[in-house]
């Protein structure tokens, strides 16, 4: 009799928890399954895609900050055509599978008209085929990888790319800094790095001497026993094409061991005045605009900005603002919100920004110029204007 | 040769924080033969706390330091009784499935209070390079190095020559044995997770004012290799961890200088492979063997 | 159990998987299902292979290993140059064929660097084998970073034939759970089982535990592997990051969940760890910290998991809820 019990409370249990699961199951996929479909015709409906969380939030948020602010001052005037501008913006949390779910939940749940992302390359290479194949008009505002936008004909960008970026830094301190000897300190495991990197190497290689190519993983923390081996050949520049994080400790650790030598990064510097004014001083970097640069639409922007979000906003955001108004003109210019359209007055595009005038080459790399600034006393002095491969 | 000794002395400078979070990993492991997956994170809660006391009340480096220390001893006590006495009894896999746990759910607790950017850790040493002849040495390193091996002597004569100490040995070698011999096993263990996680978060305040940086996964690598370091020296050895702590500094730096940079993750975690091949022990280390 | 039993519960199983197949089919031929939502569904699978295959290592065997990503990443890579080199050089090679082909690819890769980090790890015990899979995970990736020549570095491998679609990653996952589910009910499972239960015990009856772990080691790395291949063919794009050490843990936590040591576990915690990082986007800085908690609670109060070590079948559901009465008497004659 006992045992019978015991059985029957068993079978019970057992019946309970696996009801349960299914109950918990259930439940989870319906609430996935609800999504916000349809929504008003008169939206247009623009999607982002970026790091809303995580070790690169700060770039994600800025991307999706400044597309809501320049959506704001569209509708202000009146939306496109009429009707409203709405920003839908996904988290990528960085991550290629995130990206490709919030890339397909954008299409098939919120029925974007186009892109405005990624905004790191890697996650926009991740989206590239599947937006390929469904002839999405994206636009992305800050994805520097060449291969972002080869072969595919609906596929822009509002930056300039890394290689370029990498062998304009080359032209600069040969030029400009009458450099001979330069070593580079790079990041294997980001894209972004390497494709400058390998781009400066190339360029300086046939001006000068790249005396050191090295490369350190994303956990590395102590970089002396490189630093001294580098130092060891006296280069006159060093290149550093990375972002904050990692540049600031490299460059605390330049400054500790007392090296003479002058560092010059790409984009992912800016804002280093932040945290590592003191180890920047004297430095250089590239980006993508100046914000001492006086021409109203800059100041405008920034103003705008800073009222809004409370905080000042980096080259990502600029080029994020234009990427919104750069995709309204070309939406009003194609009279419709059909794919083919907006992708043919994308290419036509001629405008100017916060970054600077933009027109697209036959692969949707834009045309520009880059800003080469100097750290001077914890500000961003325009030091240079480079272009042309 | 000149450029020799510079690298030796960076491989010092970095072996000495390996040395004292080793520390930590092999007095947990000697007592409770469990790796503590945590420990890295117990180095960034003490980095944190350091951060948040100077930010807050801008004490100078010798009240942070003691106070960051105590509190992350208490914190490691409050983590031990709730996640690690539990499973004291539990077969291996869920106790190092738990450790995992910890770890990864005190990474992300510090993730969403502070934020996954890096926080930049005031100066609380007056970062100097000390010149002896062609080579510097910064006064972080010098600092480090004293503390790593001031540390380990008072270490050696606590477990010596005091009782808790004996206690700790009592345990480590026989835990029912030392019950029946009166000892609150209990008591003991979470002094030894104490003392270990002091030493951790000491190596953790020390590392974010030699990389400047705070942030909450600033503990795994770090982890990672302290392991590797005390499982080198001989686990459950306090001389091992010490020894560990510094050769390992010296293969990274020396790999980063003569090999390659990118392959130095690489290099370290093959010596463990070897180490564990052919002296599992360790190189202080001795022979145990596995009872049925 | 005679023949004609056995027959009939194959029947049923088989029925009930085919029934599975055509609904799920049918949803998305008639746009029931989004793109968005076959995504999902493609993922929910991969993952309940590398959960399964993961679970043969852990569960079953017993042998914690925390690099179960890094065959991923070995197969994924394997598969993807497998793909691009094989289209380039036979164009009109139908896609099936080339996916099979590649998949193979990727399960011996997978398998041959299993046997190879199997040998020296699995001599050693539970806590050090841990830390030595933690560090090859971290290896195989630093390797494919490095390579930059063959896998792109970490550019990413591009360019890979979209060649995956639904009915591929179906038939694949069914293939690779029906394969565990005859290697862990037969002498080789018992085995396997046997090691996990007491190792020494089983060495003295006689059971070639080395030969048993490495084994079951390859062979979860070899499906792991495939995992790998589907889900690089279906992206067609790969990066080194993806495989680092927070997706072995999400893994291991998917194993844990379910139940270490059931199938059925493996697969319920898969589909509802992979929906609901979706279904719960707003909570999304705090997934992490759900799963470590997840973890840490799991070890403590139901170490076995939902499932434990049971299996649920079609034909079980039959009896229980269509032959009430036949349970009913045998519990009443006890």
């Amino acid at each position: 009799m006992y045992q019978q019990n015991k059985g029957d409370n068993k079978l019970k249990a057992k019946k309970l928890t696996l009801l349960l699961t299914l109950m918990v199951l259930l439940a989870t996929v319906l609430s996935g399954c609800g999504g916000a479909a349809g929504g008003e015709p008169d939206t247009i409906k623009l999607g982002v895609i970026g790091p809303l969380t995580g070790d690169y939030s700060m770039y994600g948020t800025a991307v999706a900050n400044a597309a809501q602010l320049a959506a704001d001052e569209i509708n202000a005037a009146g939306g496109i055509d009429g009707k409203q501008v709405e920003i839908i913006a996904y988290d990528s949390k960085g991550d290629k599978t995130e990206a490709v779910n919030a890339y397909n939940r954008l299409r098939d749940q919120d029925k974007i008209v186009a892109l405005i992302g990624g905004t790191f390359s890697g996650t926009t290479l991740s989206i590239k085929e599947i937006a390929k194949a469904d002839n999405m008009p994206v636009l992305t505002p800050t994805a520097t990888n060449g291969e972002v936008t080869l072969d595919a004909a609906n596929i822009f960008r509002a930056c300039y790319t890394d290689p370029y970026q990498g062998s304009t830094a080359a032209v600069f301190a040969a030029e400009e800094l009458k450099a001979t000897k330069a070593a580079v300190l790079y990041n294997i495991e980001d894209p972004y790095s390497e494709g400058l990197a390998v781009a400066f190497d190339e360029q300086f290689s046939t001006i000068g001497t790249v005396t050191n190519y090295e490369g350190y993983t994303k956990n590395d923390a102590d970089f002396r026993a490189i630093l001294t081996k580098i130092a060891a050949e006296e280069p006159d520049v060093l290149f550093l094409p990375d972002y904050i994080a990692k540049v600031g400790v490299i460059l605390s650790q330049v400054e500790e061991l007392g090296l003479n030598v002058v560092a010059i990064g790409g984009d992912g510097w800016d804002g280093i005045e932040g945290d590592y004014a003191e180890v920047a001083e004297g430095h250089y970097f590239a980006n993508h605009y100046a914000k001492t640069d006086e021409s109203a639409i800059v100041q405008d922007f920034i103003s705008a900005y800073e009222a809004k979000f409370e905080s000042s906003p980096n080259a990502l955001a600029a080029l994020a603002y234009d990427s919104t108004f750069i995709m309204k003109s070309a939406i009003e210019a194609a009279g419709s919100t059909e794919a083919e359209a907006i992708i043919t007055a994308l290419a036509a595009t001629d405008m100017s920004g916060v970054t600077g005038h933009v027109t697209f080459d036959e692969n949707g790399d834009p045309i520009k110029s880059i800003s080469i600034i100097q750290v001077v006393s914890g500000e961003h002095v325009l030091a240079a204007k480079v272009s042309g491969k | 040769m000149v450029l020799f000794l510079q690298q030796m002395i960076n491989g010092l400078s970095v072996g000495s924080i390996y040395a004292l979070i080793a520390l930590g990993y092999t007095m947990v492991y000697g007592i409770i033969k469990l790796i503590n997956f945590a420990h890295g994170e117990l180095m960034m809660t003490g980095a944190y706390f350091a951060f948040l006391i100077v930010v807050t009340s801008g004490l100078p480096f010798l009240i942070v330091v003691p106070l960051s220390m105590l509190l992350a001893a208490v914190f490691s006590v409050v983590i031990e009784r709730i996640a690690y006495k539990p499973i004291r009894k539990a077969p291996r896999i869920s106790a190092l499935i738990t450790a995992i746990g910890v770890s990864l759910f005190l990474q992300n607790l510090a993730q969403v209070i502070f934020k996954a950017d890096p926080k930049i850790m005031p100066e609380l040493i007056d970062k100097r390079p000390i010149d002896i002849g062609p080579l510097q040495i910064s006064t972080v390193t010098l600092t480090t190095l004293a503390l790593a091996i001031v540390f380990m002597v008072i270490l050696e004569i606590f477990i010596k020559k005091s009782k808790p100490g004996k206690a700790m040995r009592a345990v480590s070698e026989d835990k029912d044995a030392a019950i029946l011999m009166g000892i609150n096993v209990n008591r003991t263990i979470s002094l030894t997770f104490a003392i270990g996680s002091a030493l951790g978060a000491l190596a953790g305040v020390l590392y974010a004012i030699t990389y400047t940086q705070v942030f909450p996964t600033m503990g795994v690598m770090p982890g990672l290799k302290a392991f590797v370091a005390a499982v080198l020296g001989g686990i459950g050895f306090i001389p091992g961890a010490v020894l560990g702590g510094f050769t390992i500094g010296m293969v990274e730096t020396f790999s980063r200088a003569y090999i390659s940079s990118q392959w130095s993750d690489a290099i370290v975690f093959g010596l463990l492979i070897v180490v564990l091949l052919f002296k599992p022990t360790g190189i202080l280390g001795r022979n145990e063997k596995e009872k049925v | 159990m005679s023949k004609q039993i056995k027959i009939k519960k194959l029947g049923i199983n088989v029925s009930a998987i085919v029934l599975l197949y055509i609904i799920l089919k049918s949803a998305i031929t008639f746009g029931l299902i989004t793109r968005y939502h076959q995504g999902i569904i493609i993922f929910i699978m991969i993952n309940i292979i590398l959960a399964t295959s993961l679970n043969l290592a852990t569960g079953f065997l017993g042998q914690l290993t925390l690099g179960h990503a890094g065959f991923m990443a070995v197969g994924a890579y394997a598969s993807a140059i497998t793909s691009i080199e094989v289209r380039a050089l036979l164009p009109n090679m139908p896609d099936f064929m080339l996916l099979i082909i590649s998949l193979i690819i990727a399960a011996i890769a997978a398998g041959i660097v299993g046997v190879l980090i199997g040998i020296p790890a699995l001599r050693l015990r539970g806590d050090y084998l841990a830390i030595i899979t933690l560090g090859f995970g971290e290896v195989i990736r630093v390797v494919i970073n490095n390579m930059r020549g063959l896998t792109g570095g970490a550019q990413g491998l591009t360019g890979i034939p979209r060649i995956v679609k639904f009915d591929s990653v179906f038939w694949v996952t069914v293939f690779v759970v029906l394969i565990l589910y005859r290697l862990t009910h037969s002498r080789q499972g018992r085995a396997i089982m046997s090691i996990r239960e007491d190792e020494i015990a089983a060495e003295a009856v006689g059971i070639k535990t080395t030969h048993f772990k490495v084994m079951g080691f390859a062979f979860a790395a070899g499906l792991a592997g495939v995992g790998g291949g589907l889900y690089a063919n279906y992206l067609a794009f790969l990066d080194p990051n993806t495989f680092n050490f927070m997706r072995s843990v999400e893994i291991l936590v998917i194993v844990v969940l379910g139940g270490m040591g059931s199938l059925t576990g493996s697969i319920i915690a898969a589909i509802v760890l992979t929906i609901m990082p979706e279904a719960l986007r707003s909570f999304a800085d705090y997934r992490l910290l759900l799963y470590s908690f997840l973890l840490v609670v799991m070890m403590i109060f139901r170490p076995e998991g939902l499932f434990g070590r049971r299996e649920f079948s079609f034909d079980g559901v039959k009896e229980k809820f269509f032959n009430k009465d036949k349970i009913q008497e045998k519990t009443n004659i006890s």
